[in-house]
């Protein structure tokens, strides 16, 4: 099914959680709702759940407005952050609830409770009480709760966010297992970006209530639409520094790059840590050197301003040394200074 | 040092135990009393200075409490009536929790210590209202008149509303997400997930209306809707008054809340701490 947001506001009081969004989410898609604490990405959900009433817009489920439909009426599935599975029923009881209030024949809500138990795999657990499951066993009933009553949109709400790492991998790739194997709409609230990119057909950055970008995660990450974008995805962040655009060339130290000739005045050059390279296009100082494994995250000084760079660990560099870099591709995204709009287009791609 | 450090150590216990005691004899007193003169002569009883123990112990004194006043009537009718009316204060109670905690509406908190404010008035003074209201109802001597005006208390929904609001918020949005409705959840999930509080609850009342005397003397007359307690009244007129047949009574009227208060004691004494401590 898909999902429209019209023009949506939610204040609450003083405060704008969500600023005019309008929003179009594809049938059978999982979408990431990616952004950084309070940005408005839960208050989002909640409002397509129907827990929270915008404050004007409209939300359409296949063209139908159900804005002013109640949550128990619209059909969706949501889990929570903290599973709010009930603690006193056990782990059938919890699955089947949904089943039970739509008064669905015992026979019939038993059959759909195993079927989804399965599906997440905890048909051994059935007769459990959460407080004797484990953070990434409540995660998976609290999927088959959500997904038992059929759901046409499934939310999820930072789902991965109380697990540790190792199961966090686990489970995020159990949701994309899952979602493919249901074709269930789904949105997926994370502030993760890595989560976002490794698991959505598509990621919608927010930022203070209003949408920053839409579009599949390697686009996102490849052409950021705003210097905020840019921050944002990427781990070490991008580089950010500023530079004199003139008569379509920037300068990074001594050395010179080319860049769009409409483009002039003082901008923000961004780089990414992984776009250096060893090369011979510019010389700096190591400042540092960390070791991360398969590579060496080194800092150095461009136009006055800290820089990091990724290296391939294989390569010895030493603080206090110079070395010689290069930047991939000369890709180098240009930032309106103030607006932190984007100002070169888009790289080609092979 | 260990010597030094131990003595004050000791003392401290000691004298813990020693207040401890005194205490528990001083609640223990008037029990003990009642029993002793529950077996006295009616000489015995009213003697100037007291006696401990009577000569002769007098078990007949129960017999003749039996045989002056229908106990057999009076118990039946305080069970029925404790019974009732702890169901019907156990789901106001419920109820009236539930809307101060999970429900949203205009003024709640308004309404909320208007409740809480009941509590401060003198049961005394509202005795003089709820009889004019029962009279004018024309509920006299009869159930509904004993059980009806105790069934709301401030201090019951109080304690139910901070278990109630113990229950995380979001189970209710889930609920909600579930297709459940308010009535569904409320029986569901809160009263389930609170279920020692309500025991705790029911079994404060059902104390309280056993061993309740004012309120059932003032709106019954006959003896066929009088209790327990009211029956004590048999043996004291204008004239005398029999204290040891009294005292008999009283044994008889509180002899099946010590077995309920034996069974229930772990929950009584957990319930009201937890309370006390939540409130």
């Amino acid at each position: 099914m898909q999902v429209q947001l019209v023009d949506l506001v939610k204040d609450f009081g003083q405060t704008v959680a969500v600023d005019h969004v309008n929003l179009t989410i594809k049938d059978g898609a999982l979408t990431g709702l990616l952004g950084p604490s309070g940005c408005g990405k839960s208050t989002t959900l909640y409002m397509i759940s129907g827990l929270e009433q915008p404050t004007s817009g409209k939300i359409l489920f296949d063209g139908e407005d159900v804005t002013e439909v109640p949550a128990e009426e619209r059909g969706i599935g949501l889990v929570f952050q903290n599973y709010a599975l009930y603690p006193h029923m056990t782990v059938q009881q919890n699955i089947m609830f949904p089943l039970v209030n739509a008064k669905v024949k015992k026979e019939e809500a038993l059959a759909r409770c195993m079927e989804m138990a399965r599906l997440v795999k905890v048909d051994d657990l059935l007769k459990r009480k959460p407080s004797q499951l484990s953070g990434g066993q409540q995660q998976r009933v609290a999927i088959a709760r959500a997904l038992v009553k059929q759901p046409k949109v499934l939310l999820l709400d930072e789902p991965l966010s109380n697990l540790d790492a190792r199961l966090r991998l686990e489970m995020r790739e159990e949701i994309r297992r899952i979602q493919k194997e249901t074709g269930v709409t789904t949105i997926f609230v994370t502030h993760d970006q890595e989560e976002a990119m490794s698991i959505t057909d598509e990621i919608v950055l927010m930022k203070k209530g209003v949408i920053q970008q839409q579009c599949f995660p390697q686009r996102m990450y490849l052409e950021p639409a705003n210097q905020f974008v840019a921050g944002f995805l990427g781990n070490p962040p991008m580089n950010f520094v500023e530079v004199q655009a003139e008569q379509g060339m920037i300068r990074l130290n001594e050395a010179q790059y080319p860049v769009q000739e409409d483009i002039s005045g003082t901008v923000l050059a961004g780089i990414r840590p992984e776009s250096f390279t060893l090369g011979e296009e510019l010389t700096v100082l190591v400042e540092s050197v960390e070791i991360r494994g398969r590579d060496q995250l080194i800092t150095f000084t461009l136009n006055d301003t800290p820089v990091h760079a990724l290296i391939d660990s294989v390569h010895l560099v030493k603080a206090g040394a110079p070395i010689s870099l290069a930047i991939k591709g000369k890709r180098i995204y240009l930032f309106d200074k103030e607006s932190g709009r984007r100002l070169n287009k888009e790289f080609k791609y092979e | 040092m260990k010597k030094k450090n131990k003595l004050p150590g000791q003392l401290g216990t000691l004298l813990k135990y020693a207040f401890l005691i005194a205490g528990a004899l001083t609640m223990l007193f008037p029990f003990l009393w009642m029993i002793l003169t529950a077996f006295k002569t009616l000489d015995e009883s009213i003697r100037i200075p007291p006696i401990w123990f009577p000569k002769e112990w007098m078990a007949v004194n129960f017999k003749t409490v039996f045989d002056t006043a229908p106990f057999g009537q009076y118990f039946i009718n305080t069970c029925i009536i404790a019974t009732i009316s702890t169901l019907l204060a156990v789901v106001v109670t419920v109820l009236a929790s539930f809307a101060f905690s999970v429900l949203e509406f205009k003024g709640k908190k308004f309404w909320f210590w208007l409740f809480l404010s009941t509590m401060m008035v003198p049961t005394e003074l509202l005795i003089i209202q709820n009889y004019v209201t029962v009279s004018h109802l024309g509920w006299l001597d009869t159930y509904q008149g004993i059980i009806i005006p105790t069934l709301a208390s401030g201090f019951y929904i109080y304690m139910l509303r901070e278990y109630f609001m113990q229950v995380p918020p979001i189970l209710y949005k889930a609920a909600k997400i579930d297709g459940c409705s308010d009535w569904r959840y409320l029986w569901k999930v809160m009263v389930p997930m609170s279920k020692n509080a309500i025991a705790t609850i029911s079994i404060l009342h059902f104390i309280t209306t056993w061993n309740s005397f004012l309120w059932p003397l003032m709106v019954t007359n006959s003896p066929d809707k009088r209790v327990l307690t009211t029956g004590l009244m048999y043996f004291n007129n204008d004239a005398s008054s029999f204290v040891n047949l009294q005292m008999a009574g009283a044994c008889v009227v509180i002899l099946p809340m010590v077995v309920f208060y034996l069974i229930f004691r772990k929950q009584i004494i957990n319930g009201v701490a937890r309370g006390g401590i939540k409130g």
